[in-house]
C-alpha cells in the first residue's frame, strides 16, 4: 500500500484520460486513482468532474456511498476485520474489540504511528475458516486474538525494514 | 520423472498460509535434489482440509492436510512425495474422501483438479464443450435447451433463466448485455468465489454461450472489491481467452462476438440488487430503480441486457453439453439440477456441498459438516444470508428445495449455511440484521433507510427491559412497515431474521442468552 503523499496532477489526469472512454467509467476511474493515490483527495474531484463531463457534486456523490472509496489518507496498512454473521458464530465480536483495544483505535481510524487503519467489513468470502481478516490484499482466515497480534507484529516488522 | 504436487491458489488455501508452503516445497525438493512440478490448483472446497496438497501416484491424487509451514519438513521426510501415506496429515486419495465422493458435481467438477488458469487442463476435462455446440445452434435453440434444464437463478430470486433469456431474446436491439453478478455479499457465502478463482473459463464459456443466446456481444462481471484474488485469477483467464480465440470477435472462427470485461464493485452491499448494480456499472451511485421495466427489457444503458449470478452462468456450459434433459434429471419438483451448498461459520468441516436439490438440511450439517467447530451443541442456522431466516432445531429438517424454505418463511437464497453453537445470543443476531440494514441501504425509502435505525433502537430497548410489551408490539409494526413499504428485498427482507428470532427465541430477544 503506497500512501506516500508525493503524487502528481499529470498522473492523475492521464489516469482518467485512459479510462474516461469506456462506458460507465467513473468507477474504474476512482479505482484507479485511488490504488495510484491511496485516497481521493478533495482537490482530485474537480479534475475528475472537468475530464469527465460531470458536476463535482455527481462525483462527490458517488465516492461517498461506496466504502471503499475514501476521501481522507490511511495508514501504510488498512487492516479490514469481518464483522458478518458466519465470522461472528466464531468469535469475530471478540477480535473486534481486541483489535481496538490493542490497537488503541476505532474503525474507520488510524494509528498515531500512521501504520495502520482499522476497517470494518461484510464478508470476504472465507467464511468456513473465520474469524477472518484482510490485511491489504492479503486475506488471512482462523484469526484467534493471538493471531492477530502476529499479524500485527509482522506489520510492524515489514514497516520497520522498509525503514 | 518430475512429481507432481499440487498447492491449491484460492483465498481459503492462501489465508491459511498456502503461498508460503509452496514456496516451502519449492525450496525443500531443491535443497533434496528431487524433482517436483508445482502445480497451483483450485480448491477442492474442502474447507477444514485447507491447505491441502496433494501429489500425484499412480493410484490418484494423495492428499495431505491441513498442512501448515511446519509440516513440510516432516512431510518429506516421511516421503510424501513418493505417494508414502504415514504421515499424520494424510488423508488418503482424495477422490475418495466422502464429503467428496458423496457429492454430485456438475458445475464443481473441475474445481480443485485442474489448474484454474491452463486453458488447456480446461479443454481437457470437457471445457468448451458447451460452446462448442452452442455455435452452432440458434438463439431460440440455447435459450430451449436453458429452459429444458429447469435452471432457476442461484442469486437469491430464483427466477426460471431460460424465460429471462428468452425476454432478451425477444427484446429487439442492436446493442444488448450479458452481466455476470458477482458481488457475493451473503455472509456465509463462497461458491461464486470458488467458480471465478478455481474455474474461471467455465464462468466465460457460459457468459459467452449467454452471448449467443440472446445476441449480446458484450459482457461485464460486476466483481465486488472484497475479492481479490478473484479479481487477479479472472483478468488472467479474460486475456488467455482472448489469446486462444475464445473471446473477442471471431470467436473460434466463427464470425460471432463477445467481448468480455471485469469490473470492480466498491463495497456497497446494496449493489449486489440486479438494478443497484446496473446503476453502479453505469458509473453511479448504486441506487435501486424501481421495476418495471425489467432489466431484460431496459436494463445496462437502456439496453436489453441478462442479469445473472455466477453459478447461474456457470451451470450453462454443462446445460450445452449434456444436454438441458440430463441437467433436470437432477433435483426435486420445481428445484432442478444441483445447489452448491456452502457450509459456513461455527461448522467443523466446512466448504462447498454440491448436490441434487432435496436433501434434508440436517444431513448437510450433520453427515458433510460433522456439527459445529467448537464441539458444542448446535443452536441456529441463518441459511440465505443476512436477510434469511434463523433456523431453529425445528426446521433443520427442511429439504434443500426453493418451495420447502418459502413455505417455513425460510429463504434458501445463494446457499449459505450459517451454524451458530449455543453460545450465540439470538438478540444479538436479530438487532445486527438491522444494524446490517443500516449500514447498506441504498437510501431510497424510509422504511428501510429509517426503519432499520428505528428497528437497531427498539431492539436495545426490549434488551433493556424498557416497556418490553410496547416495544415488542412496535418491532412487529415496524417490521410490517418495512415489508409493505420498501422498494427491493434490502428493506422487505430485513424483517425475515429478525421476526425468525422474535418467533423461535424470544425469550433471548428479550433477557438475553441463559446461561
Ligand atoms: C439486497 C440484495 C442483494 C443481492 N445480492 C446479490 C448478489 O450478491 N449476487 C447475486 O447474484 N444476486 C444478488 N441479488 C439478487 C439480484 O437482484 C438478482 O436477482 C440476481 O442477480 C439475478 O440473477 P439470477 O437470476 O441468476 O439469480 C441481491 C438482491 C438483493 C435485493
Ligand atoms: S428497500 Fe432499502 S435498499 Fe431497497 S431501494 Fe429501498 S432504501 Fe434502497
Ligand atoms: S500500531 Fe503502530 S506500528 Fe502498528
Ligand atoms: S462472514 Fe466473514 S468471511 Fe464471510
Amino acid at each position: 500500500m503506497i500512501t506516500s503523499g508525493k503524487w502528481r496532477i499529470e498522473t492523475v489526469r492521464e489516469i482518467i484520460q485512459r479510462l474516461k472512454s469506456k462506458p460507465g467509467a467513473l468507477l474504474p476511474v476512482l479505482h484507479a486513482v485511488q490504488e495510484y493515490i491511496g485516497h481521493i483527495p478533495d482537490n482530485v474531484v474537480p479534475i475528475i468532474a472537468d475530464e469527465m463531463l460531470l458536476t463535482r457534486a455527481e462525483v462527490h456523490g458517488v465516492i461517498s456511498f461506496y466504502a471503499h472509496f475514501r476521501n481522507h489518507p490511511t495508514g501504510k496498512h488498512i487492516v479490514e476485520i469481518c464483522r458478518a454473521e458466519a465470522c461472528q458464530s466464531v468469535g469475530c465480536r471478540q477480535l473486534e474489540e481486541h483489535a481496538k483495544n490493542t490497537l488503541n483505535i476505532d474503525y474507520q481510524q488510524t494509528t498515531d504511528c500512521g501504520n495502520i487503519t482499522l476497517e470494518p467489513v461484510y464478508c470476504l468470502g472465507n467464511c468456513a475458516t473465520g474469524p477472518s481478516i484482510r490485511i491489504n490484499d492479503d486475506i488471512h482466515g482462523r484469526v484467534s486474538p493471538e493471531r492477530f497480534d502476529e499479524l500485527m507484529g509482522n506489520c510492524r516488522q515489514r514497516l520497520q525494514e522498509a525503514g | 520423472m518430475s512429481i507432481k504436487i499440487f498447492v491449491p491458489c484460492d483465498t481459503t488455501a492462501r489465508s491459511l498460509g498456502a503461498d508460503q508452503i509452496a514456496t516451502l516445497i519449492q525450496a525443500e525438493a531443491l535443497s533434496r535434489g528431487i524433482d517436483i512440478t508445482l502445480v497451483r490448483n483450485g480448491s477442492r472446497g474442502l474447507f477444514w482440509l485447507e491447505p491441502l496438497i496433494e501429489v500425484e501416484t499412480e493410484n490418484g491424487r494423495l492428499g495431505f492436510g491441513p498442512v501448515t509451514a511446519n509440516d513440510v519438513q516432516t512431510l518429506f521426510e516421511q516421503d510424501f512425495h513418493q505417494g508414502q501415506t504415514q504421515h499424520a496429515l494424510c488423508v488418503g486419495l482424495v477422490e475418495q474422501i466422502p464429503y467428496l465422493k458423496n457429492q454430485q458435481r456438475l458445475t464443481f467438477s473441475r474445481s480443485g483438479i485442474t489448474d484454474p488458469l491452463s486453458l488447456q487442463d480446461y479443454l481437457d476435462h470437457d471445457g468448451y464443450a458447451g460452446l462448442e455446440n452452442a455455435l452452432i445452434m440458434t438463439g431460440q435453440q440455447i435459450v430451449d435447451e436453458v429452459k429444458t434444464s429447469g435452471l432457476r437463478g442461484r442469486g437469491g430470486a430464483a427466477f426460471p433463466t431460460g424465460i429471462k433469456w428468452q425476454t432478451v431474446l425477444d427484446t429487439p436491439g442492436e446493442q444488448k448485455y450479458i452481466v455476470c453478478n458477482a458481488d457475493e455479499g451473503d455472509s456465509g457465502t463462497f461458491a461464486d468465489r470458488l467458480v471465478m478463482e478455481c474455474d474461471p473459463f467455465m464462468l466465460i464459456e457460459g457468459m459467452t454461450i449467454a452471448g449467443l443466446a440472446v445476441g449480446a456481444n458484450q459482457g461485464y462481471i460486476y466483481l465486488r472489491s472484497e475479492y481479490p484474488i478473484a479479481h487477479h485469477i479472472l483478468n488472467k483467464a479474460i486475456e488467455t481467452a482472448y489469446q486462444q480465440g475464445y473471446l473477442g470477435n471471431n470467436i473460434r472462427g466463427s464470425q460471432k462476438q463477445f467481448d468480455l470485461e471485469v469490473r470492480l464493485g466498491a463495497g456497497a452491499y446494496i449493489c449486489g440488487e440486479e438494478t443497484s448494480l446496473l446503476d453502479s456499472l453505469e458509473g453511479k451511485r448504486g441506487l435501486v430503480r424501481a421495476k418495471p421495466p425489467l432489466p431484460a427489457i431496459v436494463g445496462l444503458f437502456g439496453k436489453p441486457t441478462v442479469v445473472n449470478n455466477v453459478l447461474s452462468l456457470a451451470a450453462i456450459p454443462y446445460i450445452l453439453d449434456k444436454g438441458g434433459q440430463a441437467y433436470a434429471d437432477y433435483g426435486v419438483g420445481r428445484s432442478r439440477g444441483t445447489m452448491p451448498i456452502q457450509l459456513a461459520g461455527n461448522v467443523k468441516n466446512g466448504g462447498l456441498v454440491e448436490l441434487a436439490f432435496g436433501i434434508p438440511l440436517n444431513q448437510l450439517m450433520n453427515e458433510f459438516g460433522r456439527g459445529t467447530r467448537s464441539g458444542r451443541p448446535l443452536k441456529a442456522v441463518q441459511v440465505g444470508g443476512p436477510l434469511g431466516a434463523y433456523l431453529p432445531e425445528s426446521q433443520w429438517h427442511t429439504v434443500i428445495d426453493y418451495e420447502a424454505f418459502s413455505s417455513e418463511q425460510a429463504v434458501l437464497g445463494h446457499g449459505g449455511v450459517v451454524m451458530f453453537d449455543d453460545s450465540v445470543d439470538m438478540g444479538d443476531q436479530a438487532r445486527f440484521a438491522m444494524e446490517f440494514c443500516t449500514v447498506e441501504s441504498c437510501g431510497k425509502c424510509t422504511p428501510c433507510r429509517i426503519g432499520s435505525t428505528r428497528g437497531v433502537e427498539v431492539i436495545d430497548r426490549i434488551r433493556a427491559g424498557e416497556r418490553p410489551d410496547n416495544n415488542w408490539q412496535l418491532l412487529e409494526d415496524l417490521c410490517d412497515t418495512m415489508v409493505d413499504g420498501s422498494l427491493c428485498a434490502m428493506g422487505s427482507m430485513t424483517p425475515i431474521p429478525v421476526k425468525s428470532v422474535m418467533k423461535f427465541f424470544p425469550d433471548e430477544l428479550r433477557h438475553g442468552r441463559q446461561e
